[in-house]
């Protein structure tokens, strides 16, 4: 006996199909505490660098009085009127640190995601393109790669800053640059299983061109490992970036970068004086809960990862 | 050919090919360098003779492959030409900037090393015994930490505690060519810790990883059964076979501290090659730039060829072919 489909056929206690904000609301409810953690704190380093202005006291550049004010001292207009406090002292220029640790997240996190996008952009393009041509274009882009890849990177980084003089523009390209051997690599592995795959052969037989073969066929395959991947190579050019800050070799002193803030108020520290952790500390809290969150995503997508 | 033999020929043949390669992308640097290098450089009163006779010597006026060929060769020999950095007249020798602070830093390294190697073995081997204890969880989440933690974090954590509240160690690691071996050692104390908290954690986890994913072999249990104790189990039957991992990621490791050595240095101002690199790249100094950059990569690919090496010869599936 066959039943005809009936469409007006209403099944009753079945749920209906859940949508995209419920499937995220289940999820988020299943996440445990250190994934709760970790996205907590992104939100709040988010937070503080999108409304930097709004958060901070007072301005980035702005000398408010005393080098070197103690944690919780007034600040005071020139009528020697109270206008405020430091409520974490301030620096070698009097400027307020609190205020130069929220624009420093503006400044530290922006550069580092603009890095890794053009890392990702100019990394994960050229791996998939090379899976897809193959033979001497993949030969040669390879062996460039590996060579590239041989030199730390902080070291080539150093290099290049030397001749080039250090500005930001010039960081992000060269840290983004270097970290895109990375991607290549990863992107390249992934869509190699990729374009074995008969829907692909089905598109190039249909005639589709590069642009498409990348956007429409590969990309959406290899998406889930390669956001995880983000996650990753953003907290390493963070890193990179901000040992390059600290260096002294980044970035020009007025705009308020983490690594470079650890930098100029480092003498305090030999006077028991916490502040110069204050930054280092906010890096290494934002790797940490980048990190955490990443695993969770590995977890749930378990065995993306194997074999690479 | 026995394929082990092979195999460890290939390897060693790329790896003189990579640093072959990176020895060309290290001197080419000299090339992207702006038209007005030379008169910078300089400064403002040099003469038009002393410019030409400068870019004479670095050798613009002549192709670059003869100026390769001459600059490897002699840098072959140590000789790595004058720093572009001028006190006076003289030019001091690049060779005679870097000795020095090659020592210190190879001091400082082996120093790390002594440290690191076995504080980890005896970490890693420790929290297999005990997994999923108290002790285990302790040990897994402090070294996630220093992970995760940029070196001037560690670094500057270290200096509040040991050296400026309890004062155990100098806050600054000056160290003197005049200094005998203790001084030297007690100078090096602090840089040497702050390392060895960056190297340890994934040492640690390694060594922890490979143990664990033997015990659950036959031979283990077989071990286990005859009623041999927790601790011998890990250190006669399991350790032995857990090597070839291990002994990697310790090479790998200590290819790490190139990195790590350069920000650590700048912190503890330790007088160092990293310290000097950081130095000239302010100062535009390519000539000296540019051979720590060769001492660095050259140190770096060696260190990841000998992990490559190890796992190669060690690998019992090649060194039993059936």
């Amino acid at each position: 006996m066959t039943i005809a489909a009936r469409p007006d056929t209403v099944i009753t206690g079945l749920p209906k199909n859940r949508g995209a904000l419920e499937n995220l609301r289940r999820t988020l409810a299943r996440a445990p505490v250190s994934a709760w953690f970790g996205m907590v704190v992104i939100a709040l380093y988010v937070g503080c660098a999108m409304f930097a202005p709004l958060v901070a006291p007072f301005g980035e550049g702005d000398n408010l009085g005393d080098a070197y004010a103690d944690w919780g001292a007034p600040v005071t207009n020139e009528a020697g009127a109270r206008i405020g406090t430091f409520l974490l002292g301030s620096d070698q220029l009097g400027r307020d640190i609190l205020s130069r640790l929220i624009y420093g997240a503006r400044n530290t996190i922006g550069i580092a995601l603009a890095t890794t996008l053009i890392s990702f952009l100019v990394g994960g393009t050229l791996g998939m393109l090379v899976a897809i041509r193959r033979g001497w274009v993949d030969i040669v882009v390879s062996r460039l790669v590996d060579t590239l890849m041989s030199i730390p990177t902080l070291i080539f980084a150093l290099m290049l800053l030397t001749v080039t003089g250090t500005s930001v523009f010039a960081l992000v390209l060269i840290i983004a640059l270097l970290d895109s051997t990375r991607v290549f690599r990863l992107s390249r592995a992934l869509a190699f299983n990729v374009v074995v795959m008969d829907y692909v052969e089905a598109a190039r037989l249909r005639g589709e061109r590069l642009g498409w073969l990348i956007r429409r066929e590969i990309l959406p395959n290899i998406l889930p490992p390669l956001i995880a991947e983000f996650g990753l190579r953003f907290c390493f050019v963070f890193l990179t970036i901000s040992a390059l800050s600290f260096l002294g070799v980044g970035l020009s002193p007025e705009s308020a970068v983490w690594g470079s803030m650890v930098a100029e108020n480092a003498t305090l520290i030999s006077y028991e004086n916490i502040t110069p952790l204050l930054p280092a500390a906010a890096i290494a809290l934002l790797t940490v809960a980048v990190n955490v969150v990443v695993d969770w995503f590995l977890d749930r997508a378990s065995g993306l990862r194997d074999g690479q | 050919m026995h394929p082990v033999l092979r195999t460890l020929l290939q390897r060693l043949a790329l790896g003189a090919l990579t640093l072959f390669a990176v020895s060309i992308i290290i001197f080419s640097i000299i090339e992207f360098l702006p038209g007005d290098f030379a008169t910078k450089t300089l400064g403002q009163s040099a003469t038009p003779e002393t410019v030409k006779a400068f870019e004479h010597e670095i050798g613009i006026d002549r192709p670059a492959v003869t100026r390769y060929l001459e600059w490897i060769g002699k840098a072959a020999k140590g000789d790595f030409g004058a720093s572009f950095a001028s006190t006076g007249d003289t030019r001091r020798s690049v060779v005679s900037i870097i000795a020095p602070r090659l020592r210190n830093t190879l001091f400082l390294a082996s120093l790390t090393a002594l440290i690191a190697v076995p504080l980890a073995l005896g970490l890693g081997v420790l929290a297999a015994l005990y997994r999923n204890s108290w002790f285990d969880r302790i040990v897994n989440t402090l070294t996630l930490t220093t992970i995760s933690s940029p070196e001037f974090f560690l670094a500057y954590v270290l200096m509040l505690f040991l050296a400026v509240k309890v004062h155990w160690f100098p806050v600054l690691s000056d160290l003197n060519p005049e200094d005998g071996l203790t001084t030297s050692l007690y100078k090096a104390a602090m840089p040497a810790l702050t390392l060895t908290l960056v190297i340890v954690a994934h040492m640690m986890r390694m060594t922890r990883a490979a143990i664990i994913s033997l015990l659950a072999s036959p031979y283990i249990e077989m071990a286990r059964l005859k009623g041999i104790p927790p601790g011998q189990v890990i250190v006669r039957h399991a350790l032995p076979n857990a090597w070839a991992p291990i002994v990697t990621v310790v090479a790998f490791n200590l290819a790490y501290l190139v990195i790590g050595v350069v920000i650590v240095e700048k912190v503890f101002v330790y007088p160092g090659i990293g310290q000097l690199m950081v130095d000239s790249v302010g100062a535009h100094d390519v000539p000296v730039v540019q051979a720590c950059a060769l001492v660095f990569a050259s140190a770096y690919i060696l260190l990841n060829l000998l992990a490559d090496v190890i796992s190669i010869v060690t690998n019992p599936r090649l060194l039993h072919p059936r």
